[in-house]
C-alpha cells in the first residue's frame, strides 16, 4: 500500500512490522514523532511490544541493554545530545555483542544549541563497533530496518546498528513510501533467537571485568567482526530486493558515475540533491556522477576503490568536521586511496552544518570552484563577514 | 566467519577474578584492641573482610589496598603497611 507520509510515520511503521519485544526511548527533536508513533502503537493495541517511557537517554540505551541480553528484539530512537548521553551504554551494547537497533535522526551538538540536521552526532559513536549506515529518503528508511535487525541479529555478527537519517530533513518530510505488508517482512526476518541470554534457570554473567589479558582480543574481534559484517550488508540489500523488490544500493550506491570523470560523495539525504545537479551538469556536457556511502562504519574500502577506477577526481560533501583536523569523510575517503594504484584528487567540502540549507547552486558553484584543483576542508556558504576572517 | 567472543561468564566472575594484585598498602589487623564493633566487615567496599570473637582479617586475594577500614576501625587496631613482596 502505497501512502503520502511522514519520515518518522514510515520509520514507526516498519519497527512495528519488525515485531520488536522492547522499545525504550525519550523523545528529542527532531527524533519525536517516531517516539510517539511507536507509543500511540502500541496504546492501540497494533504492536504488542514493552514500551518504556524512560527518564532519559541514558536510561533508554540501558533498558534496551538489558532487554537485548535477556533474549528480546529491542528498539531505541534518539539524536544529538541523546546520543550524546547515549554514547557509555552504547560502547557497552557493542561491547557485550547485543543486537540493538536504533534509529539516529541526525542532528547537530550544542553548544550553541541548535536542533537542525548535520552528522555531527552520529561521528561521536563511529568507534564504538556499532554498524552504521546513512539512508536517503523515507523509503529507504523503511526498507533499511528489517535490513537492520536481519544483519545485527546474524550469530556471526551479533553488533549493534544504528539507522542514520537526516533530522527534519527526513524526520518531518512527508513522502509517497510503499508500506510493505507484515507477511512479508515475516518471512524476510526471522524470529531472535540468541545464542545465550539472560535465564534464571541457567545463569550467567555478561560484560564481567576482563583484565589485559582479555580485553584486546575482544576489541580485534569487534573489528573483525565489522570487516565480516561487509558481505552480509551487500548480500541483506540483495535479498530484500528479491523479495520486496526494491535497492537503495548495498554497502554503496553509484549515480551516473559509470562514464563520470568527477565523482560527488555525500551521505544521507544530501544524496537527492546531487543527483539532481548531476543531471543539470551532465545536461550541459559535464561528465558527473553520484558515490552514495550506504554503509559508513563498516567502511567499505574495497567497493569505494572498484567504483572509482574511472574517475579523476572525487569531490566530498561532508556534515560533519573533526576541529582540528578537518572534514571527516574527506579525509576518510583520501585515506582509503593512499597507497592504492589509482590515485584521484580528492576535494572537501563542509556543508549544512546545524540545517544551514545546501541549495543545488552552492554544490554547482563548488563544482567550478574545485574542478581540476584540490581543495580542502572548505566551509560553504559560510557568512565570512560574520566570522570577521579576511580572505 | 569466525564466531564473535559473546563477552559471558559463569556466576561469580567476582569471584574467580583475583584482584588483589592490584594493591601497594596492606591491612594489618593487630588482633589487640577490637571491640568486636565489625564495622571493617561493614565498610569494605570489596566485602573482603570476615571474621568472628574479635578475630578479623582481609582476604587478600581480593583486598585492594583502599585503607577504609584502617580508617574507620575506632580503636585504631589495623594498620596499613606497605607490602613488600
Amino acid at each position: 500500500m502505497k501512502k503520502l507520509i511522514e519520515g518518522s510515520m514510515a520509520v514507526a511503521e516498519s519497527v512495528k512490522r519488525c515485531r520488536p519485544n522492547v522499545v525504550a526511548a525519550y523523545p528529542i527533536t527532531p527524533q519525536t514523532h517516531i517516539v510517539e508513533n511507536l507509543a500511540q502503537m502500541v496504546a492501540d493495541g497494533e504492536l504488542k511490544a514493552e514500551f518504556v517511557n524512560t527518564e532519559s537517554e541514558f536510561g533508554a540505551a540501558s533498558v534496551v541493554l538489558g532487554a537485548s541480553a535477556a533474549g528480546a528484539r529491542a528498539y531505541s530512537t534518539t539524536t544529538s545530545q541523546g546520543l550524546l548521553l547515549m554514547a557509555e551504554v552504547l560502547y557497552n551494547i557493542a561491547g557485550m555483542r547485543l543486537p540493538v537497533v536504533i534509529t539516529c535522526a541526525n542532528r547537530a551538538i550544542s553548544a550553541p544549541i541548535n536542533i537542525w540536521n548535520d552528522h555531527s552526532d552520529a561521528m561521536v559513536i563511529r568507534d564504538s563497533g556499532i554498524i552504521m549506515l546513512f539512508a536517503e529518503d523515507a523509503q529507504e528508511l523503511f526498507d533499511m530496518h528489517p535490513q537492520a535487525f536481519k544483519i545485527a541479529e546474524n550469530p556471526d555478527i551479533m553488533l549493534p546498528f544504528m539507522v542514520n537519517m537526516d533530522g527534519f530533513i527526513l524526520t518531518h518530510a512527508f513522502e509517497s513510501v510503499e508500506l510493505s505488508d507484515q507477511k512479508l517482512f515475516d518471512e524476510f526476518l526471522p524470529k531472535f533467537n540468541p545464542a545465550l541470554k539472560l535465564d534464571p534457570a541457567n545463569p550467567i554473567t555478561m560484560g564481567t571485568l576482563a583484565e589485559p589479558k582479555w580485553y584486546m582480543e575482544t576489541r580485534y574481534k569487534l573489528h573483525e567482526t565489522q570487516q565480516e559484517a561487509l558481505p552480509l550488508i551487500q548480500k541483506t540489500a540483495e535479498e530484500f530486493k528479491a523479495k520486496f523488490g526494491r535497492w537503495y544500493g548495498g554497502l554503496i550506491d553509484t549515480y551516473r558515475l559509470d562514464d563520470a570523470e568527477i565523482g560527488f560523495v555525500a551521505m544521507g539525504s544530501l544524496i537527492g540533491t546531487l543527483k539532481e545537479v548531476v543531471d543539470d551538469l551532465r545536461a550541459k556536457g559535464e561528465k558527473v556522477g553520484v558515490l552514495k556511502i550506504r554503509s559508513y562504519r563498516p567502511f567499505p574500502k574495497k567497493e569505494i576503490l572498484d567504483v572509482c577506477k574511472g574517475l579523476k577526481q572525487l569531490v566530498v560533501f561532508d556534515k560533519s568536521f573533526s576541529y582540528g583536523w578537518g572534514s571527516i569523510l574527506q579525509n576518510e575517503m583520501r585515506n582509503c586511496f593512499y597507497g592504492s594504484k589509482h590515485n584521484p584528487m580528492i576535494s572537501g567540502f563542509v556543508v549544512g552544518l546545524g540545517g544551514r540549507d545546501i541549495p543545488p547552486s552552492s554544490i554547482i558553484k563548488a563544482y567550478q570552484q574545485t574542478k581540476g584543483k584540490e581543495i580542502l576542508d572548505e566551509f560553504v556558504d559560510v557568512n565570512w563577514e560574520l566570522v570577521g576572517v579576511r580572505r | 566467519m569466525s564466531k564473535p567472543i559473546l563477552l559471558f561468564a559463569q556466576p561469580g566472575s567476582s569471584k574467580v577474578n583475583k584482584t588483589g594484585s592490584w594493591r601497594t598498602m596492606m591491612p594489618v589487623f593487630k588482633h589487640k584492641d577490637c571491640t568486636d564493633c565489625r564495622i571493617c566487615v561493614t565498610v569494605c567496599p570489596d566485602a573482603c573482610v570476615s571474621g568472628k570473637d574479635k578475630i578479623y582479617n582481609a582476604n587478600l586475594d581480593y583486598c585492594k589496598g583502599c585503607g577504609v577500614c584502617a580508617y574507620e576501625c575506632p580503636v585504631n587496631d589495623i594498620d596499613m603497611v606497605l607490602e613488600v613482596k
